[in-house]
């Protein structure tokens, strides 16, 4: 009788845990990113490797239409300088919307959309997938180690490797990406509840890098992990181009709110001295 | 205004009369500012506070957004962007409208459990209860309006799950349906109306809280004995009172000042914490996310509906009696609106003659239970439905509706009161050692 209420209670825990992940695994690694938590900030740096990378390898396919250029020159991003941003610029080619014809890019304009490819734009890509949610999925560990969207997008770029032994011929046209979780998963690769077994899933986009595949100015290896990791913190930036605002006015908030609740306390405390006196104990 | 005997405002000779016989405003504001408040008034009787602010800062953050929002189904998402990117101060903006809603309701399920708690609701402030409930079930309409606007994933299949709950009325459901989006699916009429409407609405919640102040200014405030403040004399009341200004507004303030510390912690470092990353994903109705689930403030009604599936007797025997017109998809929907109807009843549902709980010792436990009960409805809420989940949903929905219906009525039978303090000055000197004493 006990082992059959175990074995219940067993069952449904798993039914509720399996309900949880119904959509399969996929890994995500846990990089920590320099403008996690209240006090982190974007490396500038970082963020231009990154705008490097996304330059001469993603945005082949990928749009990036809400951000602006001139927003690479201002502060709490890369903080390219205006000289920079204008050369920047003119190598891209927009559709005017007035003219409605091609020209030359400024500025003040935003990053092309994608070049007709059915890849999806990334201005809020870091923002719109969840690498982790915490215990019970809860999200707590969102106040130090954010929503693990730049997580993914670096455990996506990292994923790639050999079909499965479940599959070994894959799906004509996919690839196997362990970061990737919302692609088809063979028949033969899950369970009889028909959950994935195999971490991960089948991705359209091939491999888009391979390591050494730009070169860094400030000699900075190129190794794949490197590449991923610096272009998944720009895209961070790219979703929230005004995070660094964002935090500022935050802690001005809270610190003179802190001080507001100092002197309201007192205030209280002593308007109503008169009326209280001392707090009984029992 | 109070029936409580207090001092009333006089004008002086000249502007003042002048203007007094002409438009009593200053009297008005006057008798609302040093109204005699309870002086034994806990830390729960601060959220009205807290929800006036949040009221009025919805609807200041609300007009700028406005300002720069574009209701239009291929612009809507593009000027949230805009707004997040390059309004001046937007990006603050709308992350402290976003996470007002939050904390809006946040503060008004302690404010309601509280009510329930101390018995607020009992004569004679069952209208303000009323016209409490009212506001809640606005406040519901408008976060569910807004949260349509920024047209992302969650917001399309959001609204596209809960226009359909209309569809579940028989007979003209399908046209109430049709009336509601403004066409046959959620469609670019369907954000211009629901724009229209998030803009109005708040605006009737402000003119029912102004109707909420006035009627628990008629019969005065509840307080944590639940005993009444004494009527006899101006001395006698002045013995149990103390005016809302100063007393009650700087402490008011101060514990608001506390709770907005917490909240621009949240907005300014974890802005996404309670919304849902697929709102990211611009409104695509080729494609359904894996997991719908609305907002969390609206997760325990939202377990409430999905409680009741046609596995359910209940549901059998009631879609037999209507000869199958209420089936369990509109069982759910009456069920979903019962809930917030059932505790519009409390006044009239609890028999008990004693108003605080504190003096209740079996209703302690029931409401106990009523409290965790919510919380457990707010996680089955977030879940995907399964066998587990189902049950747990369906015990907890059901005891939602025995407490108000079964628990209320019979407590004030079976249960044997304790015995309350004759007075709030007994109350509160029982706390506290008076120094002029």
């Amino acid at each position: 009788m006990i082992r059959k209420i175990a074995i219940s209670a067993v069952s449904a825990l798993t039914l509720f845990t399996g309900s949880a992940w119904a959509a399969g695994e996929a890994k995500t690694v846990d990089i920590p990113f320099s403008f996690e938590g209240p006090f982190g900030a974007f490396d500038e740096h970082q963020l231009q490797r990154g705008l490097q990378v996304f330059t001469e390898v993603c945005s082949a396919c990928h749009g990036l239409k809400f951000l602006r250029i001139g927003a690479l020159a201002e502060m709490g991003g890369p903080m390219l300088p205006e000289e920079q941003v204008k050369a920047y610029a003119k190598n891209l080619t927009v559709i005017d919307k007035e003219t409605g014809e091609e020209r030359t890019a400024t500025p003040a304009d935003r990053f092309p959309e994608n070049n007709g490819a059915a890849a999806p734009d990334l201005s809020v890509m870091a923002k719109a997938r969840a690498g982790f949610h915490g215990p019970y999925g809860l999200g707590i560990n969102q106040f130090f180690r954010g929503i693990g969207g730049p997580e993914h997008i670096y455990s996506v770029l990292t994923g790639y490797e050999e079909n499965p032994e479940c599959a070994p011929d894959g799906i004509d046209g996919f690839y196997y990406n362990t970061g990737f979780a919302n692609g088809a998963v063979p028949d033969t690769c899950k369970d009889e509840a028909g959950h994935p077994m195999i971490e991960g899933s089948w991705i359209a986009m091939p491999q888009p890098m391979s390591a050494d595949q730009v070169t860094y100015a400030d000699g900075t290896e190129a190794s794949l992990e490197n590449m991923s990791e610096d272009v998944s913190a720009f895209l961070m930036w790219a979703s929230e181009p005004k995070m660094m605002v964002r935090k500022e006015s935050g802690f001005k908030a809270v610190l003179l709110l802190g001080l507001l609740s100092v002197l309201l306390y007192l205030t209280n405390k002593r308007l109503w001295s008169g009326v209280k006196g001392k707090k009984k104990v029992a | 205004m109070a029936g409580i005997p207090h001092d009333h405002y006089e004008p002086k000779p000249g502007f003042q009369t002048w203007l007094h016989n002409r438009l009593p405003i200053v009297s008005l504001l006057h008798g609302t500012l040093t109204i005699p408040t309870p002086k034994n008034l806990n830390w729960m009787w601060i959220w009205g506070i807290v929800l006036t602010f949040c009221l009025a800062m919805q609807i200041v953050t609300g007009i700028v957004l406005a300002m720069h929002y574009t209701p239009n189904v291929d612009l809507a998402f593009a000027s949230v962007e805009h707004i997040m990117r390059d309004v001046n101060g937007g990006v603050m903006l709308r992350y402290l409208h976003a996470n007002g809603a939050s904390l809006m309701f946040f503060a008004v399920y302690l404010h309601i459990f509280r009510g329930l708690y101390y018995g607020s609701y009992k004569a004679p402030r069952e209208v303000t209860w009323v016209i409490g409930m009212i506001i809640y079930f606005l406040m519901v309409a408008t976060a569910f309006l807004g949260y349509v606007l920024p047209w992302g994933q969650m917001s399309f299949w959001g609204a596209t799950v809960i226009t359909g709950l209309f569809g579940a009325i028989p007979g003209v459901g399908p046209a109430l349906q049709e009336w509601l989006l403004g066409g046959f699916a959620v469609d670019n009429a369907t954000l211009n109306r629901f724009f229209s409407l998030h803009y109005l609405l708040p605006l009737v919640i402000a003119a029912l809280v102004v109707t909420h102040i006035w009627a628990f200014h008629t019969t005065g405030n509840n307080n944590p004995t639940g005993v009444e403040v004494r009527r006899g004399s101006k001395e006698e009341a002045e013995r149990d009172t103390l005016p809302f200004w100063p007393y009650f507004v700087i402490k008011d303030l101060f514990a608001l000042s506390i709770i907005l510390m917490l909240f621009f912690a949240v907005v300014g470092f974890m802005p996404n914490f309670l919304g849902h990353p697929d709102n990211y994903i611009q409104a695509n109705p080729l494609a359904t996310p894996a997991h719908i689930v609305p907002e969390w403030y609206l997760l325990p009604f939202y377990a409430i509906l999905r409680a009741f599936d046609n596995t359910v007797w209940a549901v059998q025997l009631v879609q037999f009696l209507t000869f199958g017109i209420v089936d369990s998809k509109l069982f759910g929907v009456l069920a979903m609106a019962g809930a917030i109807v059932a505790m519009g009843l409390a006044p009239w549902l609890d028999t008990s003659s004693v108003r605080s709980g504190r003096y209740r010792p079996m209703f302690k436990w029931w409401f106990a239970i009523l409290v965790v009960d919510f919380i457990v409805l707010m996680w089955v809420g977030s879940q995907v439905p399964g066998t587990f989940t189902g049950w747990v949903g369906l015990i907890a929905s059901t005891y939602w509706f025995a407490y108000f219906f079964v628990v209320l009525p019979l407590l004030g039978v079976l249960e044997k009161p304790l015995l309350q303090p004759a007075t709030i000055e007994e109350d509160f000197k029982s706390h506290y050692a008076n120094p002029a004493e």
